[in-house]
């Protein structure tokens, strides 16, 4: 009996597949044609599903609430490394938008999404930023509903670039914003301050030291909503990102036309941390948080609003850390820990470590 | 935090000014070297606490505030070569050289790398073989040793593409210039703990006595600070000439022993230029003979620098306490930390950025320090 030799069929005369690229981003990931669908398909539709997106039409189509006013809110993001303890720039992008607008009273829904990519990225580095934003919305419950993605030539991106937008419902009677500080409110801040900062230095490995330390992304929406129910006398919420909690005092003293006056002694701020900034000369207050908010509180409601706010996960360490005032005029003025009063500025340009 | 908090301790800060204004009769100039202590002082409200008779003044101990204007636009110049990664402590990107800044410079397209250790240069130059990596050595005594290391290590690794552009400068001859000046108002000295605790302040009898002057090695902290003025106190009203150690949680008469051995082999004493003092005879160090292959000025042409400071700046004054910043004209108005025009605005220890982020507004000055 001799051999049988197969016969070829007819698809492995085929010619051979063009390469399908799944391992690392290439330029025709940005193309609009086949990469970019499989992309999509494979990468972001499996893990953001929604009819909203599924649908897969040029914008994501909602239906209309019963809500007269919308909060709109844009961000771009970018972070070196895209990973570090804590979270990554997935996270970041989803809290960034969802806290922008869950900080004027607003329940966020709705985001969209941009990327840009830089040629050469590991596929499964895209992925884990995607999941990472997939757990991250579900936490905040919004649902991301448009994206885009381009590509740019190796060198000219850093790996990953994400914008994100984001809409929210804001019912008529909510009047929180930065202009709305009043003399005697308590200022309240929903837990340590400069986590995010470190950490992600930490995570470069810029303080040529090991940090035990978890940046402190969170979406903030939750916290807020349980606030927004216990009292109706939040005047000012506000996420003190870069720059700081100092920067984002000289914004609403400068907005509301107050000043404010914080005490050092009842500023939360984590050991690991002061040390770092004693370290390198850095001041906490100008270091970036991602999942804090100051608010501006009516004194007796004060104690009410922050009994809430220490039951939620992401408020567990707040404290009133002072008192809006109309002494100072406009002024942010810290009470030292000797019981001297400095002023508290705004940071300028970069902020640098300094030499001895 | 254990070991800082400690020192910043309210009621014992507060006895402790009581125990100055207890002890002082009449009024005294005192100066504090460094600007790490100008700025603990001016952040703390510390001058404030203080009784009247006593006058603080800001001595040159800001390494950024007192590199010349030439070394800068040295700096500068040899951070614009294509070749170059540029490496510096993050103070320097922001002060002013003649025309710009090393900020202007990295936004050209300038390689300039914030280090916060020069031997992080070092691991920068083993990593990019193909650049000459070159790090601004400045600095007291306390970054003195950590400088010399990264030379002594670029030696033993053999690399050829490392290199340091030196601008050192000690204290002592800074404390001989200003108490030999004709306008010297300075009667004792507050001696900066941080550059004792690398040198010791053996160096400091013969000075105290030539010149009269006491002096007290102090620390950063509050209570540091107040029991350097308290001592310091004491001994002008008693007419002590002595130099005592009121830091002695960091520093020793000898100081530390290895590291002053390792500044004395890789660099010798030499005269230096002071941004708005001038030349100094024996004020600094520059590399000794057997590491003079590591000197960036001589490695790069640097062309002709021909430095122009601002007319407006008075920052030679302030760094000798002839001056506060609040009696410049340019002060807070032309001269900002947004643009500086001389270097005391610039760094976290000059005198004049820590009069403009912690100055006491007038309005203020009702509230109750309680």
């Amino acid at each position: 009996m001799t051999e049988k030799t197969e016969s070829p069929s007819i698809e492995s005369l085929s010619c051979p597949l063009p390469l399908q690229h799944q391992e690392t981003i290439v330029m025709g990931h940005g193309s609009g044609g086949k990469l970019m669908h499989d992309l999509i398909a494979k990468a972001f539709v499996p893990a953001w599903d929604n009819p909203i997106l599924r649908a897969g039409n040029d914008s994501g189509v909602v239906s209309s609430q019963e809500k007269n006013r919308l909060a709109i809110s844009t961000d771009a993001h970018v972070v070196s490394p895209l990973f570090f303890p804590g979270g990554d720039i997935g996270s970041l992008a989803v809290c960034g938008t969802v806290n922008d607008i869950a900080v004027m009273g607003a329940q966020p829904l709705y985001l969209t999404v941009s990327f840009i990519l830089e040629e050469g990225l590991p596929v499964e580095t895209l992925e884990r930023v995607i999941e990472s934003m997939r757990v991250t919305a579900e936490v905040a419950e919004v649902q991301i509903v448009a994206g885009d993605t381009k590509v740019v030539s190796r060198g000219n991106g850093d790996g990953i670039y994400i914008s994100t937008a984001g809409v929210g419902l804001l019912d008529d009677d909510v009047e929180i914003h930065g202009a709305n500080a009043q003399p005697g409110d308590a200022v309240i801040i929903s837990g340590t301050l400069g986590d995010h900062g470190i950490a992600v230095l930490a995570a470069r490995g810029e303080l040529g030291f090991q940090a035990d330390l978890q940046s402190d992304i969170a979406p903030l929406n939750g916290l807020i909503t349980d606030m927004l129910a216990a009292s109706d006398k939040i005047h000012v919420l506000r996420d003190p990102t870069r720059g700081g909690l100092a920067t984002t005092l000289n914004e609403i003293a400068g907005q509301s036309n107050t000043g404010i006056i914080i005490e050092e002694e009842k500023i939360p701020i984590k050991p690991e941390v002061n040390a770092a900034s004693e370290l390198l000369g850095f001041d906490p207050l100008y270091i970036a948080n991602e999942g804090k908010l100051v608010a501006m509180v009516a004194p007796e409601e004060a104690d009410k609003v922050l009994n809430i706010m220490q039951q939620h996960p992401f408020g567990k360490e707040a404290a009133i850390i002072g008192h809006v005032t109309d002494e100072t005029q406009n002024r942010v003025l810290m009470k030292t820990l000797i019981g001297s009063h400095r002023i508290i500025d705004v940071l300028m340009g970069e902020m640098l470590p300094r030499i001895c | 935090m254990k070991y800082v908090s400690e020192y910043r301790d309210a009621k014992l800060v507060r006895a402790l000014a009581e125990e100055v204004r207890d002890v002082v009769t009449q009024p005294w100039v005192i100066m504090e070297i460094c600007g790490g202590q100008t700025h603990a002082i001016k952040r703390y409200g510390i001058d404030d606490l203080l009784p009247d008779e006593i006058e603080l003044v800001h001595g040159p101990g800001c390494p950024v505030c007192v590199t010349p204007l030439a070394q800068i636009d040295k700096a500068l110049a040899i951070a614009s070569h294509p070749d170059v990664i540029f490496t510096s402590y993050g103070d320097m990107l922001r002060v002013p050289g003649s025309h710009q800044d090393l900020f202007s410079v990295r936004a050209a397209g300038g390689d300039v790398r914030v280090v916060y250790s020069p031997l992080d240069a070092v691991k920068i130059a083993q990593e990019n073989p193909d650049k000459q990596v070159v790090f601004f050595a400045i600095g007291f005594e306390t970054t003195a040793p950590a400088n010399a290391m990264s030379v002594a290590q670029a030696k033993r690794l053999g690399l050829d593409n490392f290199s340091v552009l030196v601008s050192h400068v000690r204290v002592p001859p800074a404390m001989h210039a200003i108490l030999s000046g004709e306008y010297n108002r300075v009667q004792g000295f507050l001696a900066a703990g941080h550059v004792c605790a690398v040198m010791g302040y053996w160096e400091y009898p013969p000075i105290a006595a030539n010149y009269q002057t006491p002096m007290v090695v102090t620390g950063f902290e509050p209570l540091d600070l107040l029991k350097g003025v308290f001592e310091v106190v004491k001994l002008l009203e008693s007419g002590k000439v002595e130099v005592t150690n009121a830091y002695a949680r960091a520093v020793t008469f000898e100081g530390n022993k290895p590291a002053q051995d390792l500044i004395n082999s890789i660099f010798q004493e030499s005269d230096r230029n002071w941004r708005g003092i001038g030349l100094i005879p024996n004020s600094g160090w520059s590399l000794a003979p057997d590491y003079a292959a590591f000197d960036a000025e001589a490695r790069f042409d640097v062309g002709d620098i021909h430095p122009e400071e601002s007319p407006l700046c008075i920052a030679g004054e302030i760094l000798q306490g002839l001056k506060k910043p609040t009696e410049c004209p340019a002060f807070g108005t032309l001269c900002t930390p947004e643009h500086p025009l001389g270097a005391t605005m610039v760094s976290t220890e000059g005198a004049c950025s820590a009069y403009y982020q912690y100055h006491q507004p007038l309005e203020v000055q009702g509230l109750a320090n309680d």
